[in-house]
């Protein structure tokens, strides 16, 4: 996203995820235009330093269904972000709460999709 | 009643004890394997092994014919969760949610799951009604209705000592609605004569303690 020209903040609780940002770049996260705010998801204050009242998308993407699934409602009602994704791991939940008006990214309904074709390709080929 | 209660810690694993001691129906969900095979020593069938906030364990254990669903988990994104579907998926009426960090109260708040309890809130509370700042114990509070009732000790040669109700000169908002004394308490008529010693319940509207704690207390030159 930040290379397509987006401003680009990264929050995380592990100081040490900016060095994955940095991964195979040649220049600092930060340099290339990038924010990256250390604290955990459920913390108005880290919200808030991350720059979430100006953003114009939120996406929910920890490891955590529930953490996610808190924080994007989080990020929609109070402070009213206009796009807000959500990563669910679960597809029960993943189906209900899209139902609810969450634009949820269920990664197992994916990769199970993907298997499938994957199968059939082999089974037709 | 029936009751499922996610979360087999200290907290949930009490609370089950308690509610099935008072004739409830109860099922208690637990994640991990070793403390669900502790609890289940003592519960039996009515805990479950499973994530309480996945949709299916949460149908396993029936919580569509729920009455009650208390998430008592040591995380508080998961209390949330648990409740909101409860209520919102599965129609259950009465939800109640642990709040761990008093921190995360607000995220309760938002998402319209109450009540929420704080143990720390709840201690620091108590602290209060042990250690009354202001010589008064909040009983109950209602925030959102912003009223709240207080028990107040009507001090020796105070204004309160010795008038009748309708002269204590409580402020509009607040109303006396009964008075305990040696260890029985009655609803006060307007002529009831207040004692010194006297313990006096109030209903109020937020903000009026101030007013209402002076005329209990001796006057200031006099204290």
């Amino acid at each position: 996203m930040l290379q397509e020209g987006h401003q680009v903040s990264v929050l995380d609780e592990d100081a040490e995820a900016l060095a994955l940002l940095e991964k195979n770049q040649d220049q600092a996260w930060e340099d290339l235009g990038g924010q990256f705010t250390v604290g955990t998801a459920l913390e108005i204050d880290a919200l808030l330093e991350a720059g979430i009242e100006r953003a114009d998308a939120f996406v929910a993407a920890t490891d955590g269904d529930n953490t996610n699934l808190v924080i994007a409602q989080i990020a929609k009602r109070r402070f009213n972000v206009p796009t807000v994704v959500v990563r669910v791991l679960d597809p029960a939940r993943a189906e209900w709460y899209s139902q609810q008006g969450l634009s949820t990214v269920c990664p197992t309904a994916v990769a199970i999709d993907m298997l499938q074709d994957a199968v059939r390709a082999e089974v037709k080929g | 009643m029936y009751i499922v209660v996610v979360g087999a810690g200290k907290v949930g694993w009490n609370l089950a004890r308690e509610l099935i001691g008072k004739g409830n129906e109860v099922t208690v969900i637990e994640s991990d394997a070793s403390r669900f095979a502790m609890v289940e020593e003592e519960l039996e069938h009515a805990v479950h092994y499973g994530d309480g906030s996945e949709l299916w364990v949460l149908e396993r254990a029936g919580v569509a014919r729920a009455d009650m669903v208390i998430a008592v988990t040591g995380d508080d994104e998961d209390n949330i969760l648990i409740c909101q579907v409860a209520r919102e998926k599965y129609g259950v009426e009465r939800v109640i949610a642990r709040c761990n960090n008093p921190r995360n109260l607000q995220h309760f708040e938002l998402l319209g799951i109450k009540p929420a309890v704080s143990a720390t809130d709840l201690i620091l509370r108590l602290i209060e009604h042990e250690v009354p700042r202001y010589g008064f114990l909040h009983l109950l509070d209602l925030p959102q209705e912003r009223l709240e009732i207080i028990e107040i000790e009507v001090a020796e040669g105070s204004p309160a000592a010795g008038a009748l109700v309708k002269d204590l000169g409580l402020p509009d908002g607040s109303l006396a609605i009964a008075i305990l004394r040696h260890g029985t308490g009655f609803v006060p008529l307007a002529d009831s004569v207040i004692e010194a010693g006297d313990e006096v319940l109030i209903v109020l509207d937020t903000g009026l303690e101030t007013k209402i704690t002076e005329r209990f207390q001796p006057p200031a030159e006099a204290a």
